[in-house]
């Protein structure tokens, strides 16, 4: 056992140390985010809405940019050290996404200390399940930034890449629009797009009921769950692949 | 202890190792010489699991590098030439994280650390971020991480890089003390003739295949006697083959003069500047050296 989760903690354990050390990044992650919810908020007039969206926007690119630290590793030579030793892939991969997810958790908690300011009625309840929901979110966007990460040798390609998909992906998950107002083929692709799933499922767990023609907090809870899994596994696979390009 | 059997490695159309058949034997130091670009890299990558042959096999400690990697990957230590550390955590906490990758944890892992520690000198840097150190001492670093699990079998990617010369004898001290004390096997690379002179044993290594292997005495003696080193610049073509007509030599012209393996060396000389007044530049005579076995191998300098 010690085989396996030994690893796990210590990569884990690495990923926070580092983090803490960095302290600029929490300012950054958190506060842009927080800008970005109270200006559009605010020109809407409607904290309340756009408060769950900007927290899975908080999410999202806390997660997706802590998975670049892969990359790093890779640059570095780290990488190298823990694919010559003996704790197996699986291991090496789970500790690094929980690290970059527990990363986003923590900002996606202390965003959810503005709960009041939008407005929220929110007791302990449902701050636990929109923690809870943060936690799987987090997974789900940790487990697709590693999946990226590791097929990228500069963090320039990464950050294109992300920009031209997450933030397409959040304008049509329902966290600026409702998918009721939206038209047509929007529509269609708001119920394709798996971003909409993880707001939706923030959104009830704070609103407590399922806004007209949105899908329900169970169905949202096991399309990003179903995600997350889906994309573990993708990493995991990937990671045990072999590609001499990846050592260097 | 390390053993490889015809290993063949390509890379797309480009051959990088050509059929590779060597053993090291326990305890030994092992030394992979040639130019860079000769296959030595390749072969690091192979025997520490991070490549796969083409075709052949290669075992260390008994192990196969390819079918059972993990089991290898426990008996290996490994010490890169490009950096491996996390510059942004201390000397200790990298230690750390590198024990609980090899499944050391608690008391036994501190006392493995503070032994690799006070072995490499690190203990009053121990807590300084890795980041904050010299080039030497990070490689003090890397090396503490290669063995803090006393591994059967250490591989050294060029450990000399970066090494100004005091650390580099520092570095083989410690090597041939571990050697003595927990019985290490030690392979290495290098293009280095100081550091190739301090192996046990060698294998030359030119363009992917092996060309030679033996001590680095067994090596020298293969060229008898001495080695003259006529300058004589542009004449060097025509005065060859009257050189090698006269005293039957083989001469290999190398920039401008000419290289000429002879067993008395000092006769030699005497006569060929009476027989070619004028013509000579310089001389120089010396024993062979491992690049003159290397020259004599290839027809290539280091």
């Amino acid at each position: 056992m010690s085989g396996f989760w030994l690893p796990v903690a210590t990569l884990w354990w690495r990923d926070l140390l580092r983090f803490w050390r960095e302290k600029a990044r929490v300012v950054g992650y958190v506060g842009s985010p927080l800008l970005f919810w109270l200006l559009i908020g605010s020109g809407f007039g409607n904290l309340a809405y756009f408060f769950p969206g900007a927290l899975v926007l908080t999410v999202m690119f806390s997660a997706v940019f802590s998975t670049m630290s892969l990359i790093e590793d890779r640059r570095e030579g780290f990488l190298l050290s823990m694919l010559v030793s003996p704790a197996p892939r699986g291991a090496m991969v789970l500790g690094k996404i929980l690290g970059s997810t527990t990363l986003a958790w923590i900002q996606g908690a202390i965003f959810l200390c503005f709960l009041p300011m939008a407005g929220f009625q929110a007791g302990a309840a449902e701050v636990l399940e929109a923690a809870g929901v943060i936690l799987l979110v987090s997974f789900t966007f940790t487990a697709l930034g590693f999946l990226i990460a590791w097929q990228m040798d500069s963090t320039q390609g990464f950050h294109a890449v992300i920009n031209l998909l997450l933030l397409p992906l959040w304008l049509v998950s329902g966290a600026v629009f409702p998918m009721a107002n939206a038209h047509g083929w929007v529509r269609w692709l708001m119920r394709l797009n798996p971003v909409t799933y993880s707001v939706g499922a923030l959104r009830q767990s704070l609103e407590r009921h399922a806004a007209a023609g949105a899908p329900s907090f169970a169905a949202s809870l096991l399309v990003t769950a179903c995600c997350a899994v889906a994309l573990f596994a993708a990493s995991a696979a990937s990671a045990r692949r072999k590609s001499a390009r990846s050592f260097g | 202890m390390v053993e490889t059997e015809d290993l063949v490695v390509e890379y797309g159309a480009r051959t990088a190792l050509a059929g590779v058949s060597m053993e090291v034997r326990e305890r030994e130091i092992f030394g992979v010489l040639g130019p860079n670009g000769g296959g030595k890299s390749t072969l690091f990558k192979v025997l520490s699991t991070m490549l796969g042959p083409t075709r052949g096999w290669a075992r260390v400690a008994g192990f196969d590098v390819e079918r059972e990697a993990t089991e290898v990957r426990r008996r290996i230590g490994v010490v890169f030439q490009s950096q491996s550390l996390d510059r942004k955590l201390t000397v200790e906490e990298n230690l750390r994280g590198q024990g609980h990758l090899y499944g050391l944890w608690g008391a036994r892992l501190t006392e493995r650390m503070e032994e690799v520690m006070r072995r490499l000198g690190l203990g009053e840097r121990r807590r300084e971020l890795v980041e904050a150190l010299s080039g030497g001492l990070r490689r003090r670093v890397e090396i503490a991480k290669g063995l803090l699990h006393r591994p059967a079998v250490l591989l050294m990617d060029e450990p000399s890089a970066g090494l100004d010369p005091g650390a580099r004898r520092e570095l083989w001290r410690y090597v041939a003390e571990l050697r003595g004390t927990q019985g290490v096997t030690v392979l290495l690379t290098t293009h280095l003739l100081e550091e190739a002179e301090g192996c046990d044993r060698l294998a030359l290594l030119h363009e992917g295949k092996l060309v030679a292997a033996g001590t680095p005495a067994e090596l020298k003696s293969r060229i008898g006697g001495d080695v003259v080193v006529l300058e004589v610049g542009d004449a060097a073509a025509g005065m060859r083959e009257r050189l090698e007509a006269r005293w039957g030599v083989r001469a290999t012209e190398v920039n401008g003069s000419l290289r000429v393996e002879i067993g008395n060396g000092h006769r030699f000389i005497t006569e060929v500047v009476e027989a070619f007044p004028g013509a000579i530049q310089s001389v120089a005579l010396h024993k062979p050296t491992l690049e003159d076995v290397f020259l004599d191998e290839t027809g290539a300098a280091l």
